[in-house]
């Protein structure tokens, strides 16, 4: 059995944004890029999934749609213990852009299981593992907590509001993953990062896709208030602020 | 020149950063306090490989540069020296004699599983009256022939209790003096051999510091490292390589504290403006960032001339000199600069700074480092 896991190379979550070209480009300059926190833990799932003997996952292929700027990035995917990385070389444009580019690859290349992560937290998306699904035709599941797999037998358990839903499904299958697919982002080892580098790192021409969506421009959130200290002991002040300054209450 | 890191040697910093963030943040105030030896986390820095990282890849080791070593040491040790050092005493101290002196024997039997994390290595060679002065051993090692005959006592042992290995310098023909000194390898549970009780030390509380007592502990020939008489010369090599290790330590203890100075002073408030707005704060972090620079400077020199294959002890000496006092003076600036705040366990500059003051003690006190680096200088 193969698992795909779809990467998205994001800025690091204590970056500075900031935008240029009439603030319609994200700044790259001096960004520190990392895996996307869902797909690191998507990845890591993968990979407890293969050393688990009780299944048949032999190979974990990591892929991304980007430049070479990527390319560090899906090393480091490789060290924490992928087999393979494909990066289809574009600019990824959008969410429909991304998933057609990845449907060519499996329409090509089969995998059993495809996971993306339920966002990257750069652009919030939230859109390529359920396109890449439908591209594909396969059964595509949102919000997925946990795959596990019993000689090969799925149950995947989804997050809806308030509980847990129980499902079975068949490969191959899209598995959008959220927090709770792994307990937290395994860090490479010495000799992993050693091996990253004999292992190989495909890179694939893109296919002409049209772009469905340009964006126009970015706005930031209006920077936070100052902080108002209030006496412990004086929850009337409090109430009154709460009512007639935030008028929150 | 250049100064760029390789991808690898920056994934090996991320990595070494994330652990310590992550399994040695945790607990690391009373696992000092009440000096507990990081078992857990000990075991978990050799699954990851940082025990043996410099070991060669045919030795079950990582294959690592000494500049990665140098970054991912910095990393932990801004965290927690009580583990760093248990790290770089396996990895420069033990595992580097027997990879570069041992036979291949020694190699599978000793080396492989201390380069795994398996075992843990210690390396004994101060006494109660041979600290400085390494030459004056007491411990003996008779030849007996077919093994030696072990009998003394070293002090200071780091990971004296919990290593399963240990390196022994003794004295086998005193009247040849330091050149009658041997290096042997000698299994921690050989007959004969007691452990003494924890040392209740000022830093670094968590590893584990014991003497170590020799009574007819017999060792087989095959467990000499290098030739006869070749033991001072080896703990020297050794330690040239050791003090790479000490000074990255001593250069992570020192960022360490000054990352938290640096944002404790933009938070603070006093006068109506954060400290870090005064300029008697901003010039000491001025004086820290340079430092700190500086000793970083020193330990990646030192590194890329071992890997390079260049001689590298007057340039470790001088990483070591210079770090560890940078580390004395930062800390303590850091603990200023928190004022009381600094003064109690909780912000963690005060560990720092008793964690400091070691490392311009072990593997050759400053004063030592400064006869090394003039010697040097007329060689
Ligand atoms: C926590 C800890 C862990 C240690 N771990 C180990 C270990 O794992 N293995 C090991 O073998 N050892 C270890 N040591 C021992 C350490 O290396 C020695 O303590 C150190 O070398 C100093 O020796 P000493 O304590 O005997 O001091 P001394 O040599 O007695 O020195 C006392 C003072 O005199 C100064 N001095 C001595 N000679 C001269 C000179 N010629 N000129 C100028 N000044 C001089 C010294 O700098 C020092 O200030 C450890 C020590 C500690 C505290």
């Amino acid at each position: 059995m193969k698992i795909l896991v779809c990467i998205s190379n994001v800025p690091d979550t204590t970056t500075k944004v900031k935008f240029k070209e009439g603030d319609s480009l994200f700044d790259d300059s001096g960004v520190q890029w990392i895996i996307n926190p869902w797909d690191e833990l998507a990845l890591t799932r993968a990979m407890e999934l293969k050393e688990d003997a009780g299944n048949s996952v032999n190979e974990i292929c990591v892929i991304h749609v980007g430049g070479a700027s990527a390319d560090a990035t899906l090393r480091k995917a490789l060290a924490i213990g992928a087999d393979k990385a494909v990066r289809i070389d574009a600019c990824p444009a959008d969410a429909y852009h991304v998933a057609g580019q990845i449907a060519e690859y499996l329409k090509e290349n089969p995998f059993d299981i495809i996971f993306s992560g339920i966002e990257s937290s750069d652009y919030n998306g939230s859109s390529v593992g359920a396109m890449i699904a439908e591209f594909m035709d396969y059964p595509g599941i949102s919000s997925v907590t946990s795959v596990n797999l019993d000689d090969d037998d799925i149950q995947v358990n989804r997050a809806i509001p308030g509980g847990k839903q129980v499902l079975k499904t068949e490969t191959p299958f899209v598995a959008v993953v959220q927090k709770g697919i792994a307990k937290e982002p395994r860090i490479p080892s010495m000799r992993g990062i050693m091996m990253a580098r004999k292992k190989p790192l495909e890179v694939k021409p893109a296919v002409e896709l049209e772009v469905l969506t340009e964006s126009i421009k970015f706005e930031l959130p209006p920077a936070k208030g100052a902080c108002k200290m209030i006496d412990s002991e004086s929850a009337e002040q409090l109430v009154e602020l709460l009512r007639n300054e935030a008028k929150v209450l | 020149m250049n100064f760029e890191f390789t991808e690898e040697q920056l994934m090996i910093r991320d990595a070494a950063r994330d652990f310590a963030q992550r399994e040695l943040l945790p607990g690391v105030i009373e696992r000092d306090e009440k000096a507990i030896y990081p078992t857990e986390q000990v075991k978990k820095l050799g699954e990851l490989g940082f025990l043996g990282m410099l070991v060669g890849l045919d030795y079950d080791g990582g294959g690592m540069d000494t500049i990665s070593y140098v970054l991912a040491m910095e990393e932990i040790s801004k965290i927690d020296s009580s583990v760093s050092v248990i790290m770089s005493v396996n990895n420069s101290l033990v595992c580097w004699g027997v990879e570069k002196y041992g036979t291949e024997e020694q190699k599978q039997k000793y080396l492989k599983p201390m380069a795994r994390g398996e075992k843990i290595g210690a390396f004994l060679l101060s006494e109660p009256e041979a600290g400085s002065d390494a030459t004056s051993q007491r411990t003996t090692a008779v030849d007996m022939g077919d093994h030696y005959l072990v009998n003394g006592t070293k002090n200071w042992i780091t990971s004296g209790k919990s290593a399963s290995t240990y390196i022994v310098i003794a004295q086998t023909h005193p009247e040849l003096k330091h050149r009658g000194i041997n290096a042997l390898i000698v299994e921690a549970d050989s007959e004969g051999i007691s452990v003494g009780p924890h040392e209740n030390k000022m830093g670094m509380r968590a590893s584990d510091t014991h003497s170590v007592m020799f009574n007819n502990v017999k060792v087989p020939k095959e467990n000499l490292l290098g030739e006869e008489g070749f033991g001072f010369k080896f703990a020297m090599k050794s330690l040239e390589g050791g003090r790479i290790g000490i000074a990255s330590q001593a250069l992570g203890i020192a960022s360490g504290a000054y990352e938290l100075a640096l944002k404790y002073a933009q938070e603070r408030k006093t006068f109506g403006k954060e400290i870090i707005k005064h300029q008697a704060i901003a010039f000491k972090l001025a004086d820290m960032a340079t430092e700190i620079e500086a000793a970083r400077f020193f330990c990646l020199k030192a590194a890329w001339l071992k890997d390079q294959g260049k001689p590298y002890g007057q340039a470790s000496a001088m990483a070591k000199l210079y770090a560890a006092e940078t580390a004395m003076k930062v800390t303590t600036e850091a603990v200023q600069i928190h004022g009381g705040y600094g003064y109690v366990k909780e912000y963690h500059v005060e560990r720092l700074m008793r964690d400091a003051k070691l490392t311009q003690i072990y593997e050759g006190t400053s004063e030592i480092q400064k006869i090394v680096i003039s010697r040097g200088l007329v060689d």
